[in-house]
């Protein structure tokens, strides 16, 4: 049961980058179109199941002092691999994704998630707590491909949704309108989450850096943490 | 291509953060002060340059010369974790007063995809040795700039009502937007 517990939680509570503002770049970047989402997602399914697989492994092994090294390692490992299996039997995809495929190894997701879950637990969970963050960021790249698709160009996976009356956003499918496209989800996730914890009468779940706690990887929590910035906002 | 041009073209229409999106964790976690985001910045520009140099030279000596282009990407980022390394032994040892002030952000900075991303980027542009670090400086000037904007903006939103949803992060990522739109009006000016 415990496994599938691993591997739910990251379908809808743990699910990033909308529940854990992890891997904001690919997600920003490679989402112009629906298709573009599902195999981004696809690859970090790949490198994510078994680089957790890996590092969970290996976990009596790699000494502590060296472990960020060593799971970049894993991860860079495994990233060529998926370049060389992608150039051979996925190439216009792999021409799509273009830079994004080798920045699969500085992705916020695979080292928090190795950091944070896989040096600690065992295979099975690792391997379904990869699995679970893969599919709920595949998921969310997806959604976010296709709304950005279907303003952008009216189409969803290449074919054509709305009547020639449509006017298309073009900026939805340019690089604004990834930023404020993620930025409306992410305050309707709010919006979901307090109605949630209002309802449940439970802790209120914290969407952002502080819910995180964990990202090795990510550069943005620490320095954020350090100085509050309440006394700030009372002076002004 | 004269350096004013790949200056404009890296900073203004190219910005890494806001046309290319690489590096956006540290846009939107580092960017909350102005010093905060001066120090990022600073270590950001100061790596992305050192690790342009190393990978170049990795790349046009060790993986062209025994044809191992395939290893590009785990080449890399050890070149790049191995130099942050260094860069923050070096510092610590021979110049105290900036390793304090950059402290933290260094470590952070190995996993930062616009250091990798410009290293790739000038690499598949198949740019000189020269071109490649002058479009290193841009880009990484670029970011500090973007950051730096973005503080600013951040600050002063800290003292204004706004609605509780789009606290913190969604409102951030809203004004990056709007930010990136009025970016965009560069488009023209060069490549």
């Amino acid at each position: 049961m415990a496994v599938v517990k691993e591997f739910t939680k990251g379908l809808w509570k743990e699910m990033p980058p909308f529940r854990l503002v992890l891997g904001l770049c690919p997600t920003l970047a490679v989402t112009t179109s629906a298709e573009n989402g599902l195999g981004m997602g696809a690859a970090v399914i790949f490198v994510l199941t078994l680089s957790n697989m890996l590092v969970s492994m290996m976990r009596h092994i790699i000494p502590k002092t060296v472990r960020i090294a060593c799971f970049i390692v894993i991860a860079a490992s495994l990233v060529v691999s998926l370049e060389l299996l992608m150039q051979a039997y996925a190439y216009g995809l792999y021409e799509q994704l273009g830079i994004f495929v080798p920045l699969i190894v500085v992705n916020c997701i695979i080292l928090g998630r190795a950091e944070a879950f896989a040096a600690k637990h065992g295979v099975a969970d690792s391997i379904a707590d990869g699995l679970g963050i893969g599919i709920g960021f595949t998921m969310a790249l997806t959604f976010l491909g296709s709304l950005r698709e279907l303003l952008g160009n009216g189409t969803l996976f290449g074919v054509q949704v709305f009547g020639d009356a449509f006017q298309p956003f073009t900026i939805m499918v340019k690089a604004p309108g990834a930023f404020i496209c993620l930025g409306l989800i992410l305050a309707g996730m709010n919006c979901i989450n307090r109605w949630q914890s209002s309802r449940s009468e439970g802790e209120p779940v914290s969407v952002g850096c502080q819910a995180c706690g964990a990202c090795g990887g990510c550069a943005g929590c620490k320095p954020a943490q350090l100085k509050p910035m309440e006394s700030k906002a009372k002076e002004g | 291509m004269d350096v004013i041009t790949i200056f404009i073209s890296a900073i203004f229409v190219n910005n890494i953060l806001l046309a290319q999106f690489l590096g956006n964790c540290p846009y939107l976690g580092c960017s909350r002060e102005k010093s905060v985001a001066i120090g990022m910045g600073g270590a950001v520009v100061f790596v992305t340059i050192m690790a342009t140099l190393f990978t170049w030279l990795m790349q046009h000596f060790v993986l062209d010369t025994f044809d191992l282009g395939y290893l590009q990407t785990i080449v890399f980022i050890v070149v790049i974790a191995g130099l942050v390394q260094f860069v923050e032994m070096f510092l610590k040892k021979m110049m105290p007063s900036l390793y304090s002030a950059l402290g933290i952000y260094l470590p952070l900075i190995t996993t930062n995809c616009a250091v990798m991303g410009v290293a790739i980027l000038v690499e598949r542009k198949g740019y000189t040795l020269i071109t490649s670090l002058l479009y290193a400086c841009g880009y990484s000037l670029g970011f500090l700039l973007a950051l730096l904007l973005m503080a600013g903006v951040r600050e002063r939103l800290d003292t204004c009502r706004i609605p509780k949803m789009m606290a913190g992060t969604p409102i951030a990522l809203v004004m990056a937007g709007l930010m990136s739109l009025a970016f965009m009006a560069f488009k023209g000016m060069a490549q």
